[in-house]
């Protein structure tokens, strides 16, 4: 049976106003003496009620296998936790359950970690790995589609949000969702499943909407001097509100952000590599602004006009965030690369790789990949440790992470 | 001069930009409320960017739109409720008639004083809260001050629409005069008692949102049902604000109280009554919010007006005001042979009399009215039972400290024991806020404008505005 993301109003939170109630357009919403509560059988996810509500107690969700009852709404004093459903998904570590198609993907954004099993950080919540598969996708439809980047920039990068409906979606920031392209390719095979990293946070890019975010790039190339676009990016960049996607996964269960608030968190990203550092930087931001643990974030783009975010991302406050954010194609400036910065930051670094709490996530072009690893040596070398050692013993305590393509 | 474009400047449903004579109304109207605002709103702060909902469409999506805004440039818009083809009049001799689009001739004086009454109590709670602002708890709720306070003003412009948009000259000199009073002045009061009292404190502003709009409410809702489409329509749009203000009230007082069950329990106080070591922790005893409930509680009652009364009759018989929720209730809505329980003081006991429904609306009114003040209260003692305190906040006796209706010459303790005048002026003090507690309470009155910070009496809230993380700066204040 499938998982149902279940509307609720929290009954700590509510003030019993009866705006909800007077909202709905299908009289989903009833109350008695104690409580509001929303009929899970009429409920159509139609969302009029959320803006109006005084107090944000109606918009609470819990994923559940069976809804609950008015019966049992109207006896809470309090919400229920959210339960665990662990036997409605596989995990990574068992190998059975795996698409070949986006274990194969999946192996070959990792390769730059090296052999040995690969662990997420101590406190990262538990993922739920593939609930949605190719022969049963999720349908998503889109509910937002703007370009990112500047209009004369090289790079044209689409920030694509996505909503599940009733559909249960759960998904943690660092994970990957796979979408497939509609039709066949030239010998009549379906499309190979494409994978992109949500640029959202496990809430969703807007709280609770069940919706997710992606970090799009229309990939383009040239065969015979004929311009050529990516099939599955091609096909999202063009999306329209209200479009249909199928979409699987959710995919990965190492590479996820460390829950405790001490964790400090580098993140060296290149391009749309920037979507998980998006979700990540959105959960602190939304959830623990004051959390001790550092957010270091160096991010490179050939110029301001192709890099991701770059409004949004510059307002954020350097209390939140310490950005590092370097161009390789300035007009009157030397070409400069993360790993430049790297080393720049050397101390900084040092202090922070010194700290167990410190975890380095890398993600983008492989190009970057060898750069990155020979500044972070060169970082630990002027500061009298080995990253020849620490490198694999960071990966096996879960606080190294690599994603590139 | 500068030309406002006035259908850019006030947002509306209702064609605004193809009455000309109903625009230039409102744009003569429109500088002296700003002036009223600049004057008698909120002390201070008019040129601080502040994080408000603006209502820019009547769909549920349109009209929570979040933003910073400066508040003499907030949006006071003009919105009516979608009208229900083919509704009829619900309630009166008229049931079952066509709404009226236009104000019905016989009924014209009694609609305008109906709808100038409500008008005047919104400019009034903004005037009688003005100067909290300087010593708010936390820009969290500062910010839920002042969009209490702009949707105060959106409500008097939808009471001046309706006075402008249909009773000509009359209603222009209405909302003229709705600008001139003035909460609390000796010369020009405002019109109902409760709206000349003053706000001293926080805990009298989460008192007033909690008790005195909830009146607001009660009465907004009986308009709600009115036959006259356009009030109805308007104040059903307006029942949505509201229920912030509600919201304000209930969480505040509940953020009080927590604060204080917190910080007693975390010095191992288990006596409600060791009023003096709970004071030094910097927090409200409870026996002192007690005393703010009996105050705030009663006075509110007194703006239902007499417990039996011909205006309420005849307002209900025309079609004009009908009950809460007329709609949901299962009789004949015209209510002529009808009787209703209202309860009376004989000598020394209280006992039900069975009045004419049609005269005994205001007590109906108050009744449901007191019902729902009364599970807020349940709400609030589940926080401290929940602590493990062995206190229970209740409702006073309705007919205790009234000065308004058949109970006002009565002498009547909290708990509904009648007594003689010199009894219960000896024991005022135990039951209402007396000088000690409103200096107790203003001494605990210091702002604190830090992002993310609480002054120490109140805790903060479970939820942030629009989702917004704790830290969030709701009222950007200049450096």
């Amino acid at each position: 049976m499938a998982l149902l993301r279940q509307h609720l109003i929290d009954p700590e939170v509510c003030i019993r106003c009866n705006t909800c109630e007077e909202t709905c357009p299908i009289d989903a919403i009833t109350h008695n003496d104690d409580n509001y509560v929303v009929d899970a059988d009429i409920c159509n996810f139609c969302m009029d009620c959320i803006a109006p509500c005084p107090t944000g107690a109606i918009d609470s969700w819990r994923t559940v296998q069976t809804p609950y009852t008015l019966e049992a709404q109207f006896s809470w004093e309090e919400l229920p936790e959210e339960a665990e459903h662990p036997e409605e998904s596989g995990t990574e570590t068992d190998p059975a359950h795996l698409d070949d198609e986006v274990d194969r993907i999946m192996e070959k954004a990792r390769s730059g970690l090296g052999a040995g099993k690969l662990v997420p950080p101590y406190s990262a919540a538990h993922p739920y790995v593939q609930t949605y598969t190719r022969e049963r996708p999720a349908v998503a439809r889109v509910s937002g589609n703007y370009r990112l980047t500047a209009d004369d920039a090289s790079a044209e990068i689409h920030h694509i949000v996505l909503e599940f409906g009733s559909q249960a979606f759960p998904v943690l920031e660092g994970q990957s969702i796979g979408v497939i392209p509609p039709g066949t390719d030239d010998r009549g095979r379906p499309h190979m499943i494409r994978l992109y990293s949500v640029a959202s946070p496990r809430e969703g890019e807007r709280p609770n909407h069940n919706n997710v975010a992606l970090t799009v790039k229309r990939e383009r190339y040239e065969v015979d001097g004929q311009v050529r676009y990516g099939v599955c990016s091609d096909y999202l960049c063009g999306l329209k509100r209200g479009d249909e996607v199928q979409v699987t996964g959710p995919f990965g269960s190492t590479f996820l952000m460390p829950n405790h608030p001490e964790a400090n968190i580098i993140m060296i990203c290149t391009g749309t590599g920037s979507a998980p550092f998006r979700a990540m930087t959105e959960r602190r931001r939304r959830n623990m602004p004051a959390a001790p643990g550092k957010l270091l974030l160096f991010f490179g783009a050939r110029t301001p006009g192709e890099l991701p975010y770059h409004g949004p991302l510059k307002k954020l406050p350097d209390s939140l965030i310490d950005k590092e954010l370097v161009f390789s194609r300035l007009p009157d400036a030397p070409r400069e690369y993360v790993q430049d910065r790297i080393r720049q930051r050397a101390r900084d670094l040092a202090e922070l790789l010194k700290d167990d709490n410190t975890h380095i996530y890398i993600c983008g072009l492989k190009g970057m990949e060898q750069g990155v690893d020979e500044a972070l040596a060169d970082v630990c070398r002027l500061h009298g440790m080995d990253w020849s050692t620490l490198r694999p013993s960071m990966r096996e305590s879960g606080r190294f992470h690599v994603e590139t393509y | 001069m500068e030309m406002i474009n006035y259908d850019e400047k006030i947002p509306n449903n209702v064609n605004l930009s193809q009455d000309r004579r109903l625009q230039r109304a409102l744009e003569k109207w429109h500088p002296g409320y700003i002036d009223w605002w600049l004057q008698a709103g909120p002390e201070g702060f008019q040129d601080v960017p502040v994080y408000l909902r603006t209502a820019v469409g009547v769909d549920p999506k349109g009209w929570a739109q979040f933003g910073f805004v400066k508040m003499p440039d907030y949006r006071w818009g003009i919105f009516l409720a979608p009208k229900e083809e083919g509704r009829t009049i619900p309630f009166g001799r008229h049931k079952g008639e066509p709404v009226w689009q236009e104000v019905p001739g016989e009924y014209r004086a009694m609609l305008r004083r109906l709808i100038a009454i409500q008008g005047d109590t919104e400019p009034a709670s903004v005037e009688q809260q003005r100067h909290l602002g300087k010593t708010a708890p936390s820009l969290y709720d500062l910010r839920n001050l002042f969009q209490v306070n702009v949707e105060e003003g959106r409500h008097l412009w939808a009471m001046v629409y309706l006075l402008h948009a249909y009773f000509g000259r009359d209603g222009r000199e209405e909302a003229e005069a709705l600008l001139q009073r003035r909460s609390g002045d000796e010369d020009r009061p405002r019109v109902l008692g409760a709206f000349n009292e003053d706000t001293p404190d926080w805990l009298a502003f989460f008192m007033f949102t909690f008790f005195t709009d909830r009146d607001g409410k009660y009465q907004l809702e009986a308009l709600a049902q009115s036959g006259f489409d356009p009030l109805s329509r308007t104040c059903r749009f307006m029942l949505t604000e509201e229920a912030h203000h509600m919201f304000v009230g209930e969480t505040g007082v509940m953020r009080t109280i927590e604060q204080t069950v917190t910080r007693m329990k975390e010095t191992g106080i288990t006596d409600p009554y060791d009023v003096d070591r709970i004071r030094e922790l910097g927090v409200i005893d409870l026996p002192t919010i007690q005393r703010y409930i009996n105050f705030h509680f009663t006075v509110s009652l007194d703006l239902f007006g007499s417990e039996t009364s011909t205006n309420a009759a005849n307002a209900f018989n025309a079609g004009l005001k009908g009950r809460f929720q007329e709609v949901k209730i299962d009789d004949d809505h015209q209510l002529v042979n009808d009787t209703y329980p209202v309860l009376h003081l004989d000598g020394d006991t209280f006992r039900y009399v069975d009045e004419p429904a049609l005269s005994a609306l205001n007590a109906r009114l108050r009744d449901d009215y007191i019902k729902d003040c009364g599970s807020g209260v349940g709400r609030w003692n589940k926080v401290i039972t929940k602590a493990g305190i062995d206190f229970e906040l209740k409702l006073p006796h309705q007919a205790f400290n009234r000065q308004v209706g058949q109970f006002a010459e009565a002498h009547v303790s909290p708990e509904g024991d009648v007594l003689d005048a010199a009894a219960w002026e000896a024991r005022r003090d135990d039951w209402l806020p007396d000088q000690d507690d409103y200096a107790f309470v203003a001494s605990l009155m210091k702002p604190v404008y830090e992002p993310g910070r609480f002054a120490g009496w109140i805790a903060p809230p479970k939820v942030g505005i629009n989702k917004q993380p704790g830290d969030f700066e709701y009222v950007q204040i200049a450096e």
